[in-house]
């Protein structure tokens, strides 16, 4: 008598997205897909849910309900065996959704993993319109057989070249060379390391095929870089000069831009493509946003984006429409247009009370009283770009807290006035209040 | 205090958006009263009747803040006294305008309460002794306009109050006022 196997439950980021692992690249997405345990007449349903979206990556097949915001797995490696397409020609089956039936090990408790002492077979039901059986299957064989997840373990053994230096042993090498042999062995050992990487890309760049599955290797050697760096930078003994120091910080920046190595394509998602963009730019945007001060502009986010993608570079177009999706899903980003046109795209708690009301403050210290505060100095002072500092004052100008001032200094922005004049007594100042600041701050100078 | 002539300057004048147009309807709305006032101000503490625009008026700059109202400027807040009633631009081109800081139905009633404080009924005048003559030196009608005694003094013929005719010199007029 056999237990209904279970399935793992898999992390999902707050946009639903499956949380993957190091090395793990996503390669084929399925929607209205169904699990059945094999055999009975009437067949088991194994997840919680009906009709999931399936994720298949390089290590597993991940099982995700949108709706609930949860998701099963199972490893690759668990997969004994993926029994062959039935090619019955009955009527019965050409009405009938696709089936792929799959063995696969149980351990003691039921649950479906890689070491079980038991076997069982689930039938995986393809229920999604415009589903290509053939499609699918090819795809999902070509992933068993590629077995990365085998490659992963082995590399992190340490194959490569550069394995050595990333552990703490080679931060001690490091901070033990320096003092003897000063600049020039730092730069002979990074020679070597060049060297060795540079045969490591040549190879990469023989086949596309090889590339992509490169691609997550390039990105282990850029974060081993970027550690590299962050530990050089610390332990120099004030060495190094400003331009070092410089291009340090140029290829820090660059490296932290590489981070995604699973990009969405529209090959891995089919008809998908947008809901599946969509999801993995809120999960990325979420880090710039946090650096940026909880706004940034479209034109940034379609920059980064692409730059963190690599290749499968997405149009601005596709970044409209994902954003434009936003508004179906529950994520914590939102896109918002200003009367400008400018558009951005924020955090959904980001409060424009919040910023108004520091903006007020500043525009009332005695320093803007006198001169006014031009976008730069908003910019600095509240730690955001220039253009959208500006966008903020524009806002807070058509709210009534400000009122603008064109000269040919340019345009600069002063706390409104107007409001606190009684049109009926032009010449008294009350003795408390915003005039009486203003005029106090703008006729001690004379 | 900032002065133009005699007229003290409200402290809202060194305030640079003052000089700027603004472009939010309700901040707008309050700009355009101030200067409307001020403009009324003072063309009537300096008994100006004509601002235009080709020339340099003292009152649209303060160099103390570096300021002046564009060209845009100026026509809206002369066009919004117009709207009220209180000027009228005297050619097509809205180069010129005339501010009736006292509208002329104003000047016809102290025009007739000067006559009858003078006891001048029933006496005639000629129109330059309204405008320059010893009888109004003090009063407002020194110096003014000569457009719009005309208007003001055809104003009262009208209402039976005055009759004009041509008087003994080719060029001037006199006014005879009835009680």
């Amino acid at each position: 008598m056999t237990s209904i196997p279970r399935l793992p439950t898999a992390s999902l980021t707050t946009s639903c997205r499956p949380v993957f692992f190091s090395g793990e690249v996503e390669r084929y997405l399925l929607p209205g897909v169904d699990l059945e345990s094999d055999g009975s007449d009437r067949p088991t349903l194994l997840l919680p849910f009906q009709s999931s979206l399936l994720v298949i990556t390089s290590h597993r097949l991940v099982f995700v309900d949108e709706a609930s915001s949860s998701a099963r797995e199972i490893a690759l490696s668990a997969i004994i065996h993926a029994f062959p397409l039935k090619k019955s020609m009955s009527i019965r089956s050409m009405f009938a959704s696709p089936r792929v039936r799959l063995q696969v090990s149980i351990s003691n408790d039921g649950t479906i993993s890689e070491k079980g002492t038991k076997s069982s077979v689930i039938t995986l039901v393809m229920r999604g319109k415009n589903t290509d059986p053939d499609v699918f299957y090819g795809k999902f064989m070509e992933v068993l057989r590629s077995r990365e997840w085998e490659l992963t373990a082995s590399a992190d053994q340490g194959s490569t070249g550069l394995e050595g230096s990333s552990s703490a042993s080679g931060v001690n090498d490091l901070r033990i060379t320096m003092p003897v042999v000063g600049v020039s062995g730092i730069l002979r050992k990074e020679q070597e390391i060049w060297e060795s990487t540079d045969k490591n890309l040549q190879d990469a760049f023989q086949d596309l095929n090889a590339l992509m599955s490169k691609a997550k290797e390039m990105v282990q050697l850029a974060e081993k870089m970027r550690q590299k760096l962050l530990t050089t930078g610390s332990n120099s003994q004030g060495s190094s000069n400003d331009e070092e120091m410089g291009s340090k910080q140029d290829m820090q920046d660059w490296l932290l831009s590489v981070g995604i190595a699973s990009p969405v394509t529209k090959e891995t998602a089919g008809a998908l493509y947008h809901q599946q963009l969509s999801r993995q730019l809120a999960d990325f945007v979420k880090t710039p946003l946090e650096k940026a001060g909880g706004m940034i502009t479209l034109v940034d986010v379609y920059c980064l984006f692409n730059r963190a993608r690599g290749t499968e570079l997405i149009s601005p177009e596709d970044l409209l429409q994902a954003c434009a999706l936003w508004e179906k899903f529950d994520v914590p980003v939102m896109m918002r247009k200003f009367d400008s046109g400018v558009k951005v795209i924020q955090n959904k708690s980001h409060s424009d009370d919040e910023v108004f009301a520091r903006i007020s403050s500043l525009a009332q210290k005695p320093d803007a009283l006198r001169k006014g505060v031009s976008p730069s100095d908003a910019a600095f002072t509240l730690g955001i770009a220039p253009a959208l500092a500006k966008e903020h004052l524009l806002s807070a100008e058509s709210r009534g807290l400000l009122c603008r001032d064109v000269s040919a200094e340019g345009l600069r922005f002063y706390i409104n006035l107007f409001n606190e004049i009684d049109s009926a007594n032009i010449y008294t100042i009350k003795s408390h209040g915003l005039l009486n600041a203003w005029h106090l701050a703008t006729t001690v100078s004379g | 205090m900032q002065k133009l002539g005699e007229f003290k300057l409200p402290p809202f004048f060194n305030y640079p958006p003052y000089f700027t147009l603004q472009p939010v309807r309700e901040t707008r709305e309050k700009q355009v009263q101030l200067w409307k006032d001020l403009i009324l101000d003072v063309c009537r503490n300096q008994k100006i009747f004509v601002i235009s625009l080709e020339e340099d008026f003292p009152l649209f700059s303060n160099p103390s803040i570096e300021r002046s109202l564009s060209h845009e400027a100026k026509v809206v807040f002369l066009s919004a006294l117009v709207t009220d009633g209180r000027a009228e631009w005297m050619d097509k081109g809205h180069k010129k305008c005339l501010i009736l800081w006292m509208r002329i139905q104003d000047w016809a009633d102290y025009i007739l309460r000067f006559v009858r404080e003078n006891g001048l009924e029933d006496g005639v005048m000629t129109v330059e002794d309204i405008r320059s003559g010893f009888e109004t030196r003090g009063t407002e009608l020194a110096g003014i306009d000569r457009g719009v005694l005309m208007r003001a003094l055809k104003l009262l013929e009208q209402k039976g109050k005055a009759v004009i005719f041509k008087g003994s010199s080719a060029d001037d007029e006199g006014v005879k006022f009835s009680a």
